[in-house]
This record gives structure tokens, C-alpha cells and sequence, in this order.
């Protein structure tokens, strides 16, 4: 007897197995290695999928989505030009730790090696721009391979997994294979569970603390919303302060007042110098960036470390710590309370006083102060206002890169975790705007703001054709100052002011930009329409383009110089005249 | 200079899924890190259970080799890795062939020579030999190095491979 053809194809099974992989939405672009992934796509009704204008904007659309859900976004390209686009994507989920599955077409596999049309070599070039990826040289490998992509993309420390998929093995045809649950995984085994002696340990050194600071990152909104929660009750149980990292925004509320603000390069004074002066530091799911330590030699000197981190290469790579600990930041917090419930440790509360009157002291030097006249927009008087208006609402934010995110960092506050979507590690330009329509296809009721900038914004310009066509109600709130405006910064400061190549010339007319695209375009100018201009943008219940004309020359303070140390801040205009930057520092990024 | 700072050498021993693509990711982590390879092998040492062994001697302060060994770990497809230098006593091996042009006094020399060094003579023409030596690497150095002088014209080196001392597998 003839065995039974199986009846379902590559693409089928693809399909398949994205539905037991709880996926709801696929952001791609078709193209000709990945046809009979849309004809299968177009049989069924599952899977939605969310046709952007650019793979780039596809991979920063998912983003969005996994951060602001929790989920693994999930990104269908074509080979070649499709993959090589999704590259910058792929980099930033990597740098900033994002869940997605990528599934880029590939020529047959008798063509891999020949030159073939719109062939390139897709995990060669992703290898070192994702967490993991795979050819799949065989049907039979297909499901298994999506199950085991999604279990990597998720587990452990989150990032971006590249699947690529051969035309032929698309079309030819084999059994389904379910996910086995739980997954045992042969060799990649992520440790959740911390060690118990060493969270006695940590307990131990938190305990006799007298200058602490909790300084916590994104690994804690990777672990999910109950580790903000556990964050918020341990912090609350030690009465220490707490700074977040840029991407750990949201996991401590942002109006409690043991929170001192956003640290590192253009963080808060107060949190700046606590990191600088604290004697015990416990840093839970950052990463000791660049950005946050200054020049390394002075980096918080006389502090007992602790590091809670899910991936061990991230424990010791940049700065020293006396009490590594590897494990999920949620599962740690866990013990962490549970222990210090179980001890009752006294803590030195003559000591924290004091601690606290130094903070105070340092919170009253008001180091975001700017002075807004009646003439010209004050870039964080608009962000100001935008809070304002938008505070009791369900709202989400995203950002694009450069002084309007380091703005939007500091005068929106954020009191829950997945609401802010900006890009960190590898600060991709034209990020905001595919991020923010990946969050409001995930929340579509919600209000979804894209901060951007002028120069930013024109990166993915033309993510508003798959914003009009989903009727995405997404704000693009610009902050438009004519510049590259970080550019212009670190030109006035470390370059004689000579402003080579940050002038944004020719600029479009954003709003009838916003109109030719079926949105609404808004301008404004005057500091006196603003909350006008703000209340129309939340009002109108479409996609709306604001054009905030902002004060064209203003700095974003504070600032630590590149190669500086935490007590060696600029906070305002006034201030870099006294202090010229070191030959190491110009060298820096 | 504090011990933070010396640079030393490291064994350290990979243990891998044998797949396509798994010696690109294990390089270009070096290459892409800026880390230094001063030595890699790799081949299958388990058909059964489709694992390949690589065997890679690095350098750097003790910080870059604890971040090496926690990047490799980071990889999936690595099972085990193990840093044979810290883990206690190991031997190293590496395999060099060693072609050497003469005639006459400078023959029977390389010829004594390679005795004294217990490398074998794996083919002989009447101008040559290919000797084939094994031994820790400075041995295969050495041997080199006396060759030079003796009509040495091609050397190829598998590079170290390495095990710990005693019972324990890796």
C-alpha cells in the first residue's frame, strides 16, 4: 500500500506553527522567496498581517509590539534586499534585548552558494545581529525549528531570532510537529533561578547599607510586569532610593518619591551623584552601558556592587562587581523579599537620613529647570504640556533618537512598565514611528505618541502609508528644532560650534506631509497655542502629525562629557566653559 | 601593574552541536569582540550525538577571559565550555609536519635531530623528508627552529588540543 501523502506544505506548516506559537500578527513585505508563505497566509484567518512600506520599519514595528506586550513580535521578509533591510532592526532588538522572530525568504536550496537573484547570505550576515539563527535545509525541520526560534527568542535574555527559509522548502511537504511543552532545549539552558547564598548574601550587604541606590534596567520589563511590582515592593520594604536606565524607565513609578529620575549621560543630577557617592549599589537588569558609568576609573568608587543579571557575559564586562548574580530579575526579587521578610534586617536609619538630606540636597539644585519665555517652544516645555494633557489616559510613548528622547526621558514620567518604547542600546534613528504602529496594532484603543524629531522622523517617513492604511490612530508629536539637534549639541560643545552637516535643509512642510498621507497635520509655534495644539492632537481620532517649532539652539542638560565622571556634570549653558574635555572624551561616542 | 591587569594565556575547551555554521559564530564572537586567538581545532569527537570539539588558546586580562568563556557560553549551540588552564592540571598536543630539503651532513642531522625529538619519518625522497612531530607546543617550536637551520621548507601545525588530567571528561 502507497503511504499517505502529507498533506501540508512548508508554508502551511510555517503557519501552523505560528498559531501554536500564540501569534497573532506578522509585520512583512512580500517578495518572490517568500510567495507561498502569503498565499498560505492568505488561505486562513488567524494570523493578521501588517503590510509596512519598508523590512527596516517591519522589525522596529515588532519591537513595539513585543515591548509594549510582553510577546515575541514577529517579522516575515523576503530574501536578499528584504533580509539585509531587516538588518538595523535586528541589531537594535538585539541591543535592547526585544523578543522577535524574523522569517526571511531564501533562494532554493539548490541555488544557496550561486549568485542567485536577490540571494544573499542571510545567517552569515545576521549571525552577529541576532541571538540565534538558522537555515532550515529541510521540511522536516521547519516546525521544530519555529518552536525551538520562539523558546530562544524568549527565554533567557530576550532577542531577535532569524529563521531563513529556502523557496523550496516552502513548498515541499511534511507532517506537522507540535511544540514540546516544556521545552528541553540540549545545550542553551538559561539560568532563571538565582542562587540562594548568594541572595543571603545580598541581603547581608543591602542590610548594612548606609549610602544605597537600587539602579534597575530593562532586564526587569523583560521579566515581566510582576518584577516591577516586586521592585516596587522591596524598594518600598528598604526605603532606599532607585534610578532606572533609559530602557528600566517604568519599572519603578516614576512620582514615588524614593525615585530619583533616569542616571547616566543625561540623567538626573540627584541620581548621577548618588550612583557616584553611594556605598552600596544594586543594580537588577541593567548592564553597566557606556552611557550610564562615564569614565569607567570613577565609576561609583566607593560602592559595594551587586549585579542581577540574567545573562552571565553581561556580569563583569564593563565594571567590576563584588557580588555577582545570575538569574531572572523577577525570580531574584522574589527571594530577595522573601529573605529580607524572613530576617527582619535592621538598616542603619541614622545613616539613611542622612542619606536622604544629601539627596535632597542635590534634588534642589533642580537640575531640569529651563526657562520658557512667551516668544519660542521650549523643547521640555512641549513635553511638559504633552504630559500634562495626556497623564490620566492610557497612553504609550516611543521615541525616535536624540536630544527629543533624552527629553521625553526626563519630563514624561512613567508609572508602569512595556508604556515606553525607545531605542537604547544601538540608538537607531527612525525608530519611533514603526515602533509606535507595532504598539497601537497590539493596543488599539490606547493613545500611542511617537516622540520625535525632525531629523528622525524622515528615517521612516514612510511608515504614515501603512499607518493610513490600517487607520492607525498613531500621534507623531515632533519637536522640531532644524537640526540634527544631539549633532548640534556635541558640535556647540566639543567642536568650535562649527555645525557641519547637522542643518536639516529643505525640510518637508510636516503638515501637508501628514495631509498627503491621510493624516492630520498640526503646527505650532507659539508657547501660548500649545495646549491647544495638544488637546486637538488627543481629540482627533486619527493618525495626527504635529509640528512643534521649537527654540532651535537648546541643549539638553544635564550632561555628563563623554570620558567624565558622574560628579563632573554640566548642567546647564553656563557651565562648559569651565570645564574643556578630555583628549580621551573626544575620542568617545 | 596589578594581577588585574596581566595579560596570560588560556586552554579553553568548547564542547559543540556539530553544525553548519558553528566555527563562523565561535570566530566572529573573537573577531567581532576583538579577542585574540592564538590556537583553534575543531573536529568531530562524537558522531553518535553529533558533537564537535574546539579547542581554543586565547589571551587576556582575567576579566576579557571570564567575559570570553561567558560570551561562548551564550552561544545556543554550545554545550560546555571549560577553561582548562584554571580547572587544574591538563596536557597539550598539537601535531606538526615538517618538511626539510637537504643532502649529505645537513640530512643525517635533521635526521638525528628528529630522532632525538621522536618525530617519525612519514616520507623520504632522496633530497627530503617529512617528519611528522608531536608534542606540547614548545617542543614543535623548537624542533622547528632546528629545522630552520637544516634546509626546513614547509611546516604545517595542527594547532593545540587539549584534556584535563584524571577521570573526569569535559
Amino acid at each position: 500500500m502507497k503511504p499517505e501523502e502529507p498533506a501540508t506544505t512548508g508554508a502551511d506548516l510555517l503557519v501552523k506553527a505560528l498559531i501554536d506559537e500564540e501569534v497573532e500578527v506578522v509585520f512583512g513585505y512580500p517578495g518572490g522567496a517568500v510567495l507561498p508563505i502569503y498565499d498560505s497566509l492568505f488561505k486562513q484567518n488567524r494570523l493578521r498581517h501588517i503590510l509596512v512600506r519598508h523590512e527596516q520599519a517591519a522589525v522596529h514595528a515588532a519591537e513595539g509590539y513585543a515591548r509594549s506586550t510582553g510577546k515575541v513580535g514577529v517579522v516575515l521578509v523576503t530574501s536578499g534586499p528584504g533580509a539585509t533591510n531587516a538588518v538595523t532592526g535586528l541589531t537594535d532588538a538585539l541591543m535592547d534585548s526585544i523578543p522577535v522572530v524574523c522569517l526571511t525568504g531564501q533562494v532554493p536550496t539548490h541555488l544557496i552558494g550561486n549568485d542567485a537573484f536577490q540571494e544573499a547570505d542571510t545567517t552569515g550576515i545576521t549571525r552577529p545581529c541576532t541571538k540565534h539563527n538558522y537555515l532550515v535545509k529541510s521540511v522536516a525541520n521547519l516546525a521544530r525549528t519555529v518552536h525551538e526560534a520562539f523558546y530562544v527568542a524568549r527565554s533567557g535574555r530576550p532577542g531577535p531570532v532569524v529563521i531563513d527559509l529556502p523557496k523550496d522548502v516552502l513548498m515541499n511537504k511534511h507532517d506537522y510537529t507540535a511544540p514540546d511543552k516544556p521545552v528541553q532545549h540540549k545545550s542553551y539552558r538559561p539560568q532563571v533561578k538565582p542562587e540562594a547564598s548568594k541572595i543571603e548574601q545580598a541581603i547581608e550587604l543591602i542590610a548594612g547599607a548606609k549610602k544605597p541606590v537600587f539602579y534597575t534596567g530593562g532586564g526587569v520589563v523583560n521579566s515581566g510586569p510582576k518584577a516591577s511590582k516586586l521592585l516596587a515592593q522591596f524598594v518600598h520594604m528598604t526605603g532606599y532610593p532607585i534610578t532606572n536606565t533609559l530602557m528600566g524607565l517604568g519599572t519603578f513609578p516614576a512620582s514615588d518619591k524614593q525615585f530619583l529620575g533616569m542616571l547616566g549621560m543625561h540623567g538626573t543630577y540627584e541620581a548621577n551623584l548618588a550612583m557616584y557617592h553611594c556605598d552600596v549599589l544594586i543594580n537588577i537588569g541593567a548592564r553597566f552601558d557606556d552611557r550610564i558609568t562615564g569614565k569607567l576609573a570613577e565609576f561609583s568608587p566607593h560602592s559595594k556592587k551587586i549585579h542581577i543579571d540574567i545573562d552571565p557575559s553581561s556580569i563583569n564586562k564593563n565594571v567590576r562587581v563584588d557580588l555577582p548574580i545570575v538569574g531572572d530579575a523577577g525570580h531574584a526579587l522574589e527571594e530577595l523579599i522573601r529573605v529580607w521578610k524572613s530576617r527582619q534586617p535592621r538598616t542603619d536609619l541614622k545613616a539613611l537620613k542622612a542619606w536622604w538630606a544629601e539627596i535632597d540636597g542635590w534634588r534642589g539644585r533642580n537640575c531640569l529647570a529651563y526657562k520658557q519665555d512667551n516668544e519660542t517652544i521650549k523643547p521640555q516645555y512641549a513635553l511638559e504640556r504633552l504630559y500634562h494633557h495626556i497623564k490620566d489616559r492610557d497612553h504609550y510613548i516611543t521615541t525616535e533618537v536624540g536630544q527629543h528622547q533624552m527629553w521625553a526621558a526626563q519630563f514624561l514620567k512613567f508609572e508602569q512598565p512595556n508604556r515606553w518604547m525607545t531605542s537604547g542600546g544601538l540608538g537607531t534613528m527612525g525608530y519611533g514611528l514603526p515602533a509606535a504602529m507595532g504598539v497601537q496594532i497590539a493596543h488599539p484603543d490606547s493613545l500611542v505618541i511617537d516622540v520625535a524629531g525632525e531629523a528622525s522622523i524622515m528615517m521612516n517617513i514612510q511608515e504614515l502609508s501603512t499607518v493610513a492604511q490600517y487607520r492607525l490612530p498613531v500621534k507623531i508629536f515632533i519637536l522640531n528644532n532644524q537640526y540634527m539637534g544631539m549633532v548640534r549639541q556635541w558640535q556647540e560643545l566639543l567642536h568650535g560650534g562649527r555645525y557641519s552637516e547637522s542643518y536639516m535643509e529643505s525640510l518637508p512642510d510636516f503638515v501637508k506631509l501628514a495631509e498627503a498621507f491621510g493624516a492630520v497635520g498640526l503646527r505650532c509655534h507659539e508657547p501660548a497655542k500649545l495646549d491647544d495644539t495638544i488637546k486637538e492632537m488627543i481629540a482627533v481620532n486619527r493618525s495626527v502629525v504635529v509640528d512643534v517649532l521649537v527654540d532651535k539652539t537648546e541643549n539638553c542638560f544635564p550632561m555628563i562629557p563623554s570620558g567624565a565622571a558622574h560628579n563632573d556634570m554640566l548642567l546647564g549653558p553656563d557651565d562648559k566653559a569651565a570645564k574643556p574635555m578630555s583628549e580621551e572624551g573626544m575620542v568617545l561616542v | 601593574m596589578s594581577p588585574s591587569d596581566l595579560v596570560s594565556s588560556h586552554t579553553i575547551s568548547v564542547l559543540v552541536d556539530n553544525e553548519p555554521g558553528i566555527l563562523a559564530r565561535v570566530v566572529g564572537l573573537f573577531s567581532g569582540r576583538g579577542y585574540n586567538i592564538e590556537s583553534l581545532t575543531v573536529a568531530e569527537t562524537d558522531a553518535r550525538e553529533n558533537l564537535s570539539r574546539i579547542t581554543i588558546v586565547t589571551k587576556g586580562t582575567p576579566m576579557i577571559i571570564e567575559q570570553i568563556k561567558a560570551q561562548l557560553d551564550r552561544l545556543v549551540p554550545v554545550h560546555r565550555v571549560r577553561d582548562l588552564t584554571v580547572e587544574g592540571p591538563h596536557i597539550e598536543r598539537e601535531l606538526a609536519l615538517v618538511k626539510v630539503k637537504g643532502t649529505g651532513e645537513r640530512r643525517v642531522e635533521a635526521l638525528r635531530l628528529a630522532d632525538v625529538f621522536r618525530a617519525k619519518v612519514i616520507d623520504a625522497k632522496t633530497d627530503s623528508f617529512v617528519f611528522e612531530v608531536t608534542g606540547n607546543s614548545d617542543k614543535v617550536q623548537t624542533f622547528v627552529g632546528l629545522m630552520e637551520g637544516l634546509g626546513l621548507v614547509d611546516v604545517g601545525r595542527t594547532g593545540i588540543v587539549a584534556m584535563s588530567r584524571g577521570s573526569e571528561a569535559l
